[in-house]
Order: structure tokens, then C-alpha cells, then sequence
């Protein structure tokens, strides 16, 4: 079946009408359908993000001030510690599985992930252990030794808090290596035939990058985790220097899976930004190879940088050398990819609506938080600015500026194909603006705090950078509203939006060639590719007859997914409606 | 007139070369320099910031010239030219970073050489005596503690002939009796280093100029929870400030007491951690006089940001005075009678006395110790 033919099929009305279990119970269950667990993932680690954010404002607030006058001390420290580990495990790396649930069977024509009672196995473990952590802030006990918890500070801290923090890390960490095998069964084994490796949308690949990635690193940290739990339930001491473990071997072991932990969170949004580009951009993606082999050049470089974390600590001085060079090579293949999109966006017909913007946003800040990441690998400038303000904003911009305007970028360009209706796109534009705005200023100002002496997790500080605090706090306040526009148009379009149609930016990879949202099993029968993923402006692809063709020719032409729009109500392309 | 695109991109990367360059000397993101060390790391800095002004302005300038100029006009539902790549193009682009880094990793490799950070040969210097080696025996430190039976087996490197120099840095600390009153080296077994990429004391060594020197002054810090003491074994002085005298070339020894804590001045653009277990060393030569933060910038408990404390950077002169005037000042505490006993003439057991006592170990158990050690 030809992506033309299955688009007809598709627009069955017996289909599209009811497509499937699409009632809102469906979502409380333990459903095995790639797609409900898909939008289990993005809903539960989007309210996850919410309470992280809060989190994150809390301690903005009391940053406002020097001194120590919003929370104790001991508070302050859950704070952040809950904030890191909610919005890490909880909000990025379970999103990036999230929408790979969604697509990935979707994008090679399979019908359900490989193993769908595992995949939803991998979805339940993410709520009891957010609520574990959660209530440990509740029980007042909350972890309070950083999100690294090195030891001996971790085993000398509260043991309930600590106790908490490593079972619930270990439970998300099992939970996104469940994830990875499926993924990486699901993409070697059940694309549709025809479709090789370099067939594949480049989300694919990014997937397939993570998910080795996340294979080979997660069970090192899940390995320290039991040893520190030792240390800290049994009285080992493996890490606990006052029985002659060493701190240091826990530094390695938990930034070895840490450090490609970052590019678990980023790869993802790298192949999610590859898709909405060059869908919005209307031109094929500049350098498909380039992009897609980057993808795994990251994943196997980002095994060998993890001891820049530790510069400043434990290892030998010749090490530094051999993991400033790693760290630094990485930014390589991450510069391919940027001047990649640049290049897809040059001479293109962009449309500069939610979705294009937030990719665009993300390659603007992402730009800043990778310049700054080749500062840091830099040895002699690393020691200067290691655990002050300046990895802050470092971090910041790669993981706000980068992987959550990815997500978002991502959710304003399949939310049609997930809920079968469009976001508003005038508060799409609000969302964004005021997201640019905050970010900015919140993690900016940030860079210099770091440099001119302010060190990071700190309740009190030098009162001579109060203002820049300052505007850090009232950036962060601009970000917690910019989500209000977000999730009011979410829950508002979900309900009652504009029927988006099955395509309705006329893309070309196979997720769009079904309903929307899709029924169960995807697609009624094994569909056949006619076009590359981003054939766009090819002769293949132009057979397609305008939008404003009045008398839509339904039946030939591989890109007749341009054609089958008779339906004035449905949106085919919103800009053109208006 | 029309003028041809090739002149327009040269006139963009002039602009663009000359705002990096003014940009990346005039970025005032940095405080002072205050050692000679920190002079270097802001001219990698600088360095560094020109080219990431250069990236930052041609990434920022095209997106946002892509978004005016290639922005679909309404009524135009064609696609654009269908470009899918351009192999000379990708060679560039991906040649052009990779030299970056290359060149910026060069440099780097050339700072960190000079501010002394290779130091392949200090593992070689410190000389094994009887005293380090029976010290470096684990037992005594552990037996006191419970679960230790296990902890030993699980921690213990096998007996090997090459010295334990973080024991050694520790052993020659505590010969200072105002360091060894506020170290407990005695509770905290210290790392046996392992050949290869294994267990190190983390240093910044002496710059090139000065391998195998001594360092003109010699610090000995400890952290604790939340407070920094500095000990001065030339002198016998105890303090909470640290003073330094411009131009000599300062030695500092660190070790943390409970957890890990670290060592950063900013003013001198040096950071090292403190780790209970370990002795790290930093070399450094001050060179600007002013009060400057020392701060802890390891996370070390609900009051790690209150963990600072003063560095006074002040002429040879000015430090000679302070010295003799904390002296007159410790003359009239009980300390001074711990300075006058020579440590070396004493007997380890004599020596160990008044720690082993506090901790409920007896002479006899030490010479056990010690007798089961060399059989």
C-alpha cells in the first residue's frame, strides 16, 4: 500500500470517526497501546515539570535576597535536590520516551512497539516513584545532598531522605532501560520493509542513538546507587572515606552514567527538532547522513567524557588532558547538526508558527549552552568556574534551552496527529515569547555570576550580587507563567480545537499518513513508502496538486496527501484558512 | 547598484572578526587577577570568548535572517528548492569546529603546563621512612569503628612495596603539631595510591620555572564542616584567615576532615577539592594585594554557602608582621608547649599517644600492630 492509497484508506469515515479506544478512562489504565502509554508518559512528566518548576521558583525566591530568609537552609537544600532529580528523571529523559512511545512504531509502520506489556511495565514504574519522592518533602526527610549525592555528605545526611532518593532513582532509572530495549527491538526489528536504516526519520535514529546510549551507561549508576545504599543502610564502605572507602570511585560511577545522561535528554529533542524544521522549513533536511551518523558519534563520544565533572576532584593530571580532548570533540558532531538546520531553514518557505519557533528557539539557546559546555571541557578554565553559577546557566540553556523547547517545539507539532485537533496558535506565540523572555533572563545573568565568584547550591551569598539575583528570580517568575498559556491551550484544544485533519502540515514521514489521532494497530494494512521522509520540493512529492486546487484529484500521484483535503472544517494548513 | 553577494560576506566577516576580537578582551565577566596563575586562565578565557562571539553572531545572525527573509509570503504553498546537502559544505563545517577545539584544546594543554598542572614526578619525591610505612598500617585507624571487618576486606589494596604517598602528605602534615590538633588524619584511613589511572593525591604542582623547588611558603588547610583553618608549619601559627605574601610562591596542602569541600578563591581562578581520605595540593604565586573570599564550593551541608572565609593577598613586609604578631598572640596558649617538642625524637606509640588514647587503643595493641606488619 502506497502512503496515497493508505491516506485514502485512512479517511475512511468508520475509521476516522471513532478511531479505536479513545475514551478518557483508556488513559487511567494499564493499556499496552504505544500511543495511550505515549500520552501517559507526556501528561504525567509535563505535571512532574510543574511541580519541579515550582520547586525551581521556590528556590529562586529565596535567592532574591543574601541572606537566608524564605526557608532554613536544610529546606533550601531539599529544594534543589527535588528539582534537579524531579525535572531529570521525571520531566526530560521520561519525555524524550514519551514521544518516542508515540512515533516510533507510528514512523516505521509497525503496529505496536515490540514488546507493549513491557513498554507499559516501563510507563507504571515513573508514577510510584515520582510519588515516593514527593513524599519524602511531605514526611519532612526530603533528600538534601544535591541531585549527585556524593558521598560522604549523602551518608551523612538524613538516611530516610537519602534511602527514598536512591529507590526512586533506581526505579526510573530500570524504568528507561526497559524503555531502551523496546525501542531498540522496535527499531531493528518491526520496520516496514523497504525501509533501511538511512530510510528512517531522523527521529528514529536519534532514538536508536539514546536508547544504546542509555543501555550502556544506566546500570553503572544503578550499580553505585545499590553501593551507596549499602553505605548508607548497612554501614559498608565502599564510598564512607572513615572506613577507607573512596569518594571518588562514586564520582566516576555516577557521572558515567550522568554525564550521557545529558545526551539521553538532548538526542531525543535533536531528532524531534530534525523533524519539525524541515516539515515547516518546506525543503528536504540539509546533510540526512551527517545528521543521523552525528547522532550515534554523540552517543559513543559522550561514553568518554564523564571525568570533566571531575576536574577539580580526584584524578591524575595527564587524565584531565585525555578528557578535556573527548569532551571537546564532542562539540563536533553536535555542530554538524546545527548548521545542518541552518541549512535546511536557508532558502526554505518557513512558517513561522508555535512549532517552528520553538525550533528555531532551540537552536538559538542550545547554541549557547554548547559554546559554553567547549568552555568548560577546557581544563584550566573549568577548575576557575566547576560548581559555581557559571554550569548553572551551562546546564540551563542545553537542558531548558535545549531539550524543554524541544519538547515543546515537539508537542506543538504532533498534538494534531495526538489529539486529532490543533493548538491555538496565537497563544502558542504567547508561550513562546514569554519562554525566550524567562529563559534569558533567568539562566544569562547566570554566566557572570559564576565567573565573578558565586557557587552554586548555596541559601546565602556575597551581597554584592544581589541584582543579578534579582533579575534571575523575576526571569524565573516570567518562565512559571509562561506555561499558563500553555496548558490552558492544551486542555482548551484538546477539548475544543480546531479538527486538525490527518496532515495537517502536509508531512511527509509515515506518522501523518494514518488518522489522527491514530486507531489501535496504526494502520489498516502494512504501508509501502513512496517517498522519502523529506522529499519535499522533489518532482515526487510536487505531483501533489495545490491546496487551493479546486477539484482535488483523490486517487493518483504519491503525494496525494496534499489532495485528500475536501473538508473546509478541517484545517489543512490553519495560515491558509485565515 | 547591485552589489555582488561574495563582497557582502566579506564585509560581514569583517564586522564579525572585529566585534569578537573587541568583544572578547572587553567582556568584563571576569574579577581580578590575583596570581600569576589567574593571568593565564583569562587569556584562555579571552581567547576563547572571541571565538564564541564569532559562532554565537554568525549562528544568531542567519536564524534570525532565515526567519525575515525566507519566510513564507502568504498565498505561496510551494516548496522550497529541494537542497538535500552539499559535501564540500559538510567537509568545512565540520573541519572548521574541529579545528577550533583543536587549537582551543592546544592551548588549554598550554595553560594547564604552565600553572603547573602535569606533576608526573611527585609520586617519586616523598621519601618512605619507618614511621610513614608503620602509620600507613590501616588496622589501628580502623579497629574502633564498627562494621570495619568487612569494610577492611572490601577496601584494602593487597600489601604492595610502592609507598602510599597520600599517607606520607598526611604523616608529614600532622608533624605540625597546630595541624595535627585540628586534622583527624588518625580517624580517616588515607588512600593507598594504585599505579596507572588509579587512587591520586589531586594536585596543581609548581609551574615549570619551579619543579623541584620547594614552595616558599608552605599552608596546611583543613576543611570541616564549615569552616576553614589554616595551619603554617613554618611558623606554628593557627588561623581562620589565610594571609599570603605577594610574589612568593604559596603551598598548599588540603584535606577535609568529614566530607568533601573545596578550595576556590576566585580572585585566583584555582579550585581543588578537599577530600577526607586524600591530601591535594595547589601551588600558587599571589600577585595582586587585596582581601579576596575564599569559598567552599563543594556542597557540604545546609550551611556550605556560609563557608567562607577572608584571603589576604598583602606585600612580603605586611605578611612578615602578620606572622610575628599571631605568633605573639599564640605565645599565651598552651599550644606553644606541643611546638616545642621536637615530634621526630619521639617513639610512634609516644607519638600517637595523645590520639590513640582518645580513642580507646593501647600502646601494646599499636606494637602489635606493628609486629604483625613486618612478618
Amino acid at each position: 500500500m502506497t502512503q496515497a492509497q493508505l491516506q485514502e484508506t485512512a479517511n475512511i469515515p468508520a475509521l476516522s470517526e471513532e478511531p479505536g479506544i479513545r475514551k478518557w478512562q483508556d488513559y487511567f489504565t494499564f493499556n499496552t497501546d504505544h500511543k495511550v502509554i505515549g500520552i501517559q508518559y507526556l501528561v504525567t512528566t509535563f505535571i512532574f515539570y510543574c511541580i519541579g518548576g515550582v520547586l525551581a521558583d521556590l528556590v529562586r525566591t529565596e535567592l532574591r535576597t543574601p541572606e537566608v530568609d524564605f526557608v532554613t537552609p536544610e529546606v533550601y537544600n531539599s529544594l534543589f535536590t527535588l528539582h534537579a532529580t524531579i525535572m531529570i528523571f521525571l520531566w526530560i529523559v521520561p519525555a524524550g520516551a514519551g514521544f518516542a512511545n508515540f512515533l516510533i512504531p507510528l514512523m516505521i509502520g509497525a503496529k505496536d512497539m515490540a514488546f507493549p506489556r513491557l513498554n507499559a511495565v516501563a510507563f507504571w514504574m515513573i508514577p510510584p516513584s515520582g510519588l515516593l519522592l514527593i513524599a519524602s518533602l511531605v514526611v519532612g526527610d526530603a533528600p538534601d545532598a544535591g541531585w549527585t549525592s556524593y558521598p560522604p555528605l549523602s551518608l551523612v545526611t538524613g538516611q530516610v531522605g537519602e534511602g527514598i532518593w536512591i529507590m526512586s532513582v533506581l526505579l526510573l532509572g530500570t524504568s528507561s532501560i526497559l524503555g531502551a530495549i523496546n525501542f531498540l527491538v522496535t527499531l531493528l526489528r518491526m520496520r516496514i520493509p523497504g525501509m533501511g536504516f538511512n530510510q528512517m526519520p531522523l527521529f528514529c535514529w536519534a532514538m536508536f542513538a539514546t536508547s544504546a546510549l542509555t543501555l550502556v551507561s544506566t546500570p553503572v549508576l544503578a550499580a553505585g546507587l545499590i553501593l551507596l545504599a549499602f553505605d548508607l543502610l548497612a554501614g559498608t564502605t565502599f564510598f564512607n572515606p572513615t572506613g577507607g572507602g573512596d569518594p571518588v570511585v562514586y564520582q566516576h560511577m555516577f557521572w558515567f552514567y550522568s554525564h550521557p545522561a545529558v545526551y539521553i535528554m538532548i538526542l531525543p529533542f535533536f531528532g524531534a527538532i530534525s523533524e519539525v524544521i524541515p516539515v515547516h522549513s518546506r525543503k528536504p533536511v540539509f546533510g540526512y547522513k551527517a545528521i543521523a551518523y552525528s547522532s550515534l558519534a554523540i552517543s559513543f563520544l559522550g561514553l568518554i567524557v564523564w571525568a570533566h565533572h571531575m576536574f577539580t576532584s580526584g584524578i591524575p593530571g595527564w587524565l584531565r588532558m585525555f578528557f578535556m580532548i573527548t569532551t571537546m570533540i564532542i562539540a563536533v558532531p553536535t555542530g554538524i547538526k546545527i548548521f545542518s538546520w541552518l541549512a535546511t531553514m536557508w532558502g526554505g518557505k518557513i512558517r513561522l508558527n508555535s512549532a517552528m519557533l520553538f525550533a528555531m528557539g532551540f537552536v538559538g539557546t542550545f547554541v549557547i549552552g554548547g559554546i559554553s559546555g567547549v568552555m568548560l571541557a577546557a581544563v584550566p578554565f573549568d577548575i576557575h568556574v566547576h560548581d559555581t553559577y557559571f554550569v548553572v546557566a551551562h546546564l540551563h540553556y542545553v537542558l531548558f534551552g535545549g531539550s524543554v523547547l524541544g519538547i515543546y517545539a515537539a508537542i506543538y507539532h504532533w498534538f494534531p496527529k495526538m489529539t486529532g485537533r490543533m493548538l491555538n496558535e496565537f497563544w502558542g506565540k504567547v508561550h513562546f515569547g514569554l519562554t525566550i523572555v524567562g529563559l534569558n533572563m533567568t539562566f544569562l545573568p547566570m554566566h557572570k555570576l559564576g565567573m565573578m565568584g558565586m557557587n552554586r547550591r548555596v541559601a546565602q551569598y556575597d551581597p554584592k550580587f544581589t541584582f543579578l539575583n534579582e533579575i534571575c528570580t523575576i526571569g524565573a517568575y516570567i518562565l512559571a507563567v509562561s506555561t499558563f498559556p500553555f496548558i490552558f491551550n492544551a486542555i482548551w484544544s484538546w477539548l475544543y480545537g480546531e479538527k486538525a485533519g490527518n496532515n495537517p502540515w502536509r508531512a511527509l514521514t509515515l506518522e501523518w499518513m494514518t488518522t489522527s489521532p491514530p486507531a489501535i494497530e496504526n494502520f489498516d494494512k502494512t504501508p509501502v513508502l513512496a517517498t522519502g521522509p523529506y522529499d519535499y520540493g522533489l518532482e515526487k512529492a510536487k505531483e501533489g496538486v495545490p491546496l487551493s486546487d479546486p477539484d482535488p484529484v483523490l486517487s493518483a500521484g504519491p503525494n496525494s496527501v496534499l489532495r485528500a483535503e475536501p473538508d473546509p472544517a478541517v484545517a489543512a494548513n490553519p495560515e491558509d484558512r485565515k | 547598484m547591485k552589489i555582488p553577494s561574495s563582497i557582502w560576506t566579506l564585509l560581514i566577516g569583517i564586522v564579525l572578526t572585529l566585534v569578537s576580537l573587541w568583544y572578547g578582551q572587553n567582556h568584563g565577566l571576569l574579577p581580578t587577577a590575583a596570581s600569576d596563575e589567574a593571568v593565564l586562565v583569562d587569556g584562555l578565557f579571552n581567547t576563547m570568548m572571541v571565538v564564541s562571539t564569532g559562532i554565537f553572531l554568525l549562528v544568531e545572525g542567519i536564524l534570525i535572517y532565515s526567519a525575515i527573509r525566507y519566510r513564507k509570503r502568504s498565498g505561496d504553498n510551494e516548496d522550497g528548492p529541494p537542497v538535500e546537502g552539499n559535501v564540500p559544505l559538510e567537509i568545512l563545517w565540520t573541519a572548521i569546529p574541529a579545528i577550533i577545539v583543536i587549537g582551543i584544546s592546544v592551548y588549554s594543554f598550554d595553560v594547564y603546563n604552565e600553572i603547573g598542572g602535569f606533576d608526573p614526578h611527585a609520586i617519586h619525591e616523598a621519601p618512605i621512612t619507618g614511621q610513614s610505612m608503620s602509620m600507613s598500617m590501616p588496622g589501628a585507624a580502623f579497629a574502633k569503628r564498627a562494621g570495619t571487618a568487612l569494610a577492611a576486606t572490601l577496601n584494602d589494596t593487597p600489601p604492595s612495596t610502592e609507598p602510599n604517598l597520600n599517607q606520607e602528605k598526611s604523616d608529614e602534615a600532622m608533624q605540625d603539631p597546630a595541624t595535627a590538633a585540628v586534622r583527624n588524619a588518625d580517624q580517616i584511613p588515607q588512600k593507598r595510591n594504585a599505579p596507572g589511572v588509579g587512587v591520586v593525591s589531586p594536585t596543581i604542582g609548581p609551574s615549570p620555572e619551579n619543579v623541584g623547588k620547594p614552595a616558599q611558603l608552605l599552608v596546611n588547610v583543613t576543611g570541616l564542616q564549615y569552616a576553614w583553618l589554616f595551619t603554617y608549619p613554618d611558623s606554628g601559627i593557627t588561623t581562620g584567615e589565610m594571609h599570603v605574601p605577594i610574589g612568593r610562591e604559596v603551598q598548599i596542602n588540603m584535606t577535609a576532615n568529614d566530607v568533601i569541600h573545596a578550595f576556590w578563591v576566585p580572585e585566583f581562578r584555582l579550585k581543588q577539592d578537599a577530600i577526607p581520605g586524600r591530601q591535594s595540593e595547589i601551588r600558587f604565586t599571589p600577585r595582586t594585594a587585596g582581601d579576596y573570599t575564599l569559598i567552599c564550593a563543594e556542597l557540604c551541608g545546609p550551611y556550605h554557602g556560609a563557608m567562607r572565609t577572608q584571603v589576604v593577598v598583602e606585600t612580603p613586609e605586611a605578611f612578615d608582621k602578620w606572622v610575628q604578631e599571631q605568633l605573639v598572640a599564640s605565645r599565651e596558649e598552651p599550644l606553644s608547649q606541643a611546638v616545642a617538642v621536637n615530634p621526630t625524637n619521639l617513639s610512634p606509640d609516644e607519638f600517637l599517644a595523645p590520639y590513640t588514647k582518645d580513642m580507646g587503643i593501647q600502646p601494646e595493641t599499636l606494637n602489635q600492630v606493628q609486629t604483625a606488619h613486618h612478618h
